[in-house]
């Protein structure tokens, strides 16, 4: 149901809602920036709509609040584990229709894809979904291409306007937490419907004969020249799930510590290295090959639709200035050729 | 809800020790594993490796393990009565269905023995449940034999070439590549044919090379390959080739699926 109300009551709701649920929104993080004095957007807590940052895309994706980077599986004693604890509260998540679709992606390799993963499964089950609304497209996204622009299966979706808050609420629990918090109040209701943008500036065509004889392509050497192997596209992308294992013990106790999971990149060097010393794709233009065959086409062959959600964040945050959307184009245009 | 990355502490009944580098460690297990399965083993502070089953008794598996890393470094200063963590079988292991009424050629390379091993075995104890059955395997020199009893019992029951790449001179027995062996293999009908080779990707591929030559249908070859991995639960990306992952869709693939999976 759609309901309108006042920032200064919306403003108020919030705050004591941030008091019974954790709200993850992406907010900038001060001087925390890659180089020296540079801000960084990324997902944290937020306890009002003002910290929200609503006009610019967020760098980090918002992964980070269901798939913390590095994660304690167990603790370990000796000959015993111990599980840490999952989430108390309810989680709130702030993200664009793009991110909402990548959630899907999440849920696809950690639910569904062989055994369910305890450590998501019970993070997830803990997690709402508000909408943000986007009413002009990002430079580099190009979610129309992907079909990822618009979203329906939202837990609420939200718009400041000046004065005004604009509520879309779909879930029931989450209307009875704004009832809760609304003290009583009753809400304006009306029609709200979220923003969505019909074009980006950024179009991707998808090739369409992609195969393991496009492993040959000259592209993949071009790319793999300029590429430094540094992981940070996939450390941006709201799709990547990739992790490595880790043991931790403790230094002034060498008989208890911790065994971990830490975000991996498949660019990065030892991904593939095996014990004894075998390892696959050495080169990096291999590396490029299997993330963008992974995000367009070997992700599609086993759960039916594309990986990728046209974020474009990965082209942002290239140090190199790889753009992976030019570079699916031009498999395209190849193919025409 | 299950957590499948929690493992369980198993004790060390027993320790068979090759070579130098290699140990057969006898863990307790309770439970259904077939052969070509393996489990994540691991240590505190070492971390985690998946190992093939070499062996499954009642109340046990076995872990063929060649001293290569972190880990297996470690699990080698552990001997009976000591313990490990383990969680597993993962992986689709080897079907003997597949097998049965055929004539069966296994191939294996080194510790490539450990995850068939089961299979060979199977068929030396039921050698009237396949048409014939053969085993080709290759260590690189005579002091790198593993298995050395049990090939001992199978030369009782199948027909053997335990064969090494290079020896002393004065060595008796056969010297040479697994592959030289194959183009000599004699069958009643080569449609009626099972392959199964395992060992490093260079001797899988040379291998396959030759079986081909023989006339034998692709359908006919099972492989099994190795990946690093972290899970074994197709969460962690490590072992995927293409849109497959070797530890939910693997290790062992028929060659007619296994030949697309290119890295």
């Amino acid at each position: 149901m759609g309901y309108q109300l006042t920032k200064t009551k919306a403003e108020q709701m919030f705050q004591k809602l941030s008091v019974t649920c954790d709200i993850f929104a992406p907010k900038l993080m001060e001087g925390e920036g890659c180089f020296s004095d540079t801000d960084i957007i990324r997902y944290g807590k937020v306890h009002s709509l003002d910290e929200i940052v609503w006009d610019k895309k967020s760098d980090y994706s918002f992964k980070e609040a269901l798939l913390a980077i590095n994660e304690t599986l167990f603790y370990f004693t000796e000959d015993t584990t111990t599980v840490p604890k999952g989430p108390k509260k309810d989680i709130l998540i702030f993200l664009r229709a793009c991110d909402l679709h990548a959630v899907k992606r999440l849920d696809e390799i950690y639910l569904k894809n062989g055994f369910e993963d305890f450590y998501y499964a019970r993070v997830r089950e803990k997690a709402k979904f508000i909408l943000m609304g986007c009413k002009e497209t990002c430079k580099s996204g190009f979610c129309v291409s992907m079909g990822t622009n618009r979203a329906e299966n939202y837990d609420a979706y939200l718009k400041v306007e000046s004065d005004t808050v604009l509520l879309d609420v779909k879930c029931e629990c989450m209307e009875q937490m704004l009832r809760e918090a609304a003290d009583g109040e009753e809400a304006v209701v009306c029609d709200v419907t979220p923003d969505y943008v019909t074009e980006n500036q950024e179009k991707v065509t998808l090739p369409k004969q992609l195969s393991n004889e496009s492993f040959g392509k000259d592209i993949w050497k071009e790319y793999g020249d300029r590429c430094i192997g540094c992981g940070r596209c996939n450390f941006v992308c709201p799709t990547c799930t990739c992790f490595t294992m880790q043991d931790i013990f403790y230094k002034d106790n060498p008989k208890a510590g911790e065994r971990r999971r830490v975000w991996a990149s498949c660019q990065v060097d030892g991904y593939t290295d095996m014990a004894g010393g075998l390892s696959f794709r050495k080169t990096q233009g291999e590396r490029m090959r299997f993330k963008v065959m992974h995000k367009i086409y070997d992700y599609e062959k086993r759960f039916g639709y594309p990986m990728c959600v046209g974020c474009g964040r990965c082209d942002d945050v290239c140090p190199e200035y790889i753009s992976y959307s030019n570079c699916i184009n031009r498999l395209a245009k190849e193919e025409n050729e | 809800m299950k957590n499948e990355y929690i493992p369980q502490l198993s004790t060390i009944r027993e320790v068979i020790r090759h070579t130098d580098l290699e140990y057969t460690f006898l863990m307790e297990f309770e439970g259904d594993v077939k052969p070509g399965q393996f489990f994540e083993v691991s240590i505190p502070k070492y971390g985690e490796a998946p190992i093939s089953v070499s062996g499954i008794s009642e109340g046990t598996v076995d872990f063929t393990i060649r001293r290569v890393g972190k880990v297996t470094n470690e699990i080698f200063e552990n001997y009976v009565g000591d313990q490990f963590f383990i969680r597993g079988p993962y992986g689709n292991g080897f079907e003997i269905e597949n097998y049965k009424g055929k004539e069966l050629v296994v191939i294996a390379g080194g510790t490539g023995l450990s995850p068939v091993k089961g299979v060979v075995d199977y068929f030396a104890r039921h050698t009237d449940e396949a048409v014939s059955t053969t085993l080709i395997a290759g260590f690189k020199s005579p002091k790198d034999v593993l298995f050395r009893e049990d090939f001992a019992f199978w030369k009782e029951h199948i027909s053997v070439i335990q064969t090494v790449d290079a020896a002393p001179e004065g060595y008796e027995g056969p010297v040479g590549m697994v592959t030289k062996y194959i183009p000599d293999l004699k069958f009643n009908d080569i449609q009626n044919t099972a392959f199964i080779c395992v060992g490093p990707p260079i001797m899988i591929k040379f291998t396959v090379m030759e079986i081909l030559k023989l006339g034998v249908p692709e359908k006919n070859i099972w492989i099994s390959h190795e990946r690093k991995m972290c899970c074994g639960l197709g969460k962690c990306g490590h072992c995927k080739i293409g849109s497959t992952y070797i530890c939910l869709d693997g290790p062992v693939f028929n060659y007619v699926d296994g030949k697309e999976l290119l890295d």
